[in-house]
């Protein structure tokens, strides 16, 4: 095994952990610490997957910015004291729900069909990563996504704005 | 390849699971949000997964824009849990019910 993929499996298990404490937590600020702690983990395994770029804004987007506005919004609702149950009644069926789906994909994937190898070859492994592809595919092929993607997250913004304004 | 591809996909299914659970049985939206936040970084994951698989580079500019996506989608997101909250003052989801006829 490669040291790569020692880290792989150390991080994708991890992730898994903190994940798994997200939800299993009750109180809501852990919630959000075990997030950034998953977030930085799939950063890491994104890096093991040679995806550089998309590390350095998972973890600026991600870690930096949405679990940051949790913790703002987690402030702002206050809710000492409530803790809240856990589960509820119905989160047996929940549960079922859940895990037959764990089931179906689990049987997708292990039952092949992922064995093909297309595509065009690019050359991912280039010597310190492969920011300039990214930005050149960023800004040549897909360009009109990219500003639809401006567009929406300007959107996004005066749709917070209206929404959270005290009076509206 | 540091990794076999396929291995990185059962790790986004693993972590795609844990979203949906925390979905399905958690009645707080803010964690509600971040599940799918969880189910967000799963997808991404597959994104990339696939991408290296096919040492194709849209994979990984798709997830940019995934992350783009995201981040529009907890902004309005706690928006509104922000509104419910002055409004019913809860963010418990199971308590919020004026529409159920």
């Amino acid at each position: 095994m490669t040291p790569a993929a020692v880290v792989f499996y150390i991080l994708a298990s991890l992730a898994l952990l903190s994940a798994v404490m997200v939800i299993w937590s009750r109180n809501v600020v852990h919630s959000a610490i075990y997030l950034v702690l998953t977030f930085l983990c799939v950063a890491g395994v994104y890096i093991v997957l040679r995806a550089e770029f998309v590390a350095a804004v998972q973890v600026l987007v991600y870690a930096g910015g949405i679990v940051v506005l949790f913790l703002f919004v987690i402030m702002l609702v206050n809710l000492a004291g409530t803790l809240g149950p856990r589960v509820r009644v119905h989160a047996t069926v929940s549960a079922i729900v859940g895990c037959a789906a764990v089931a179906l994909l689990l049987y997708v994937s292990a039952s092949g069909g992922l064995d093909t190898d297309f595509g065009a070859r690019i050359d991912l492994s280039a010597q310190g990563g492969n920011l300039q592809q990214v930005g050149w595919a960023l800004y040549s092929d897909y360009l009109l996504p990219f500003e639809i993607a401006s567009l929406l997250l300007l959107v996004a913004m005066i749709g917070a704005i209206v929404l959270a304004r005290q009076k509206y | 390849m540091p990794v076999p591809p396929v291995h990185a996909l059962v790790f986004s299914l693993l972590l795609f699971a844990v979203g949906v659970l925390g979905v399905l049985t958690r009645r707080n939206a803010i964690i509600i949000l971040m599940s799918i936040e969880l189910m967000m970084n799963a997808a991404n994951i597959n994104f990339i997964a696939f991408g290296l698989r096919s040492h194709d580079l849209t994979g990984q500019v798709f997830a940019v824009f995934t992350i783009a996506v995201a981040a529009g989608e907890v902004a309005v997101g706690l928006a509104v849990v922000l509104a419910l909250f002055r409004n019913r003052d809860t963010v418990y989801v199971d308590e919020v019910h004026i529409m159920k006829g």
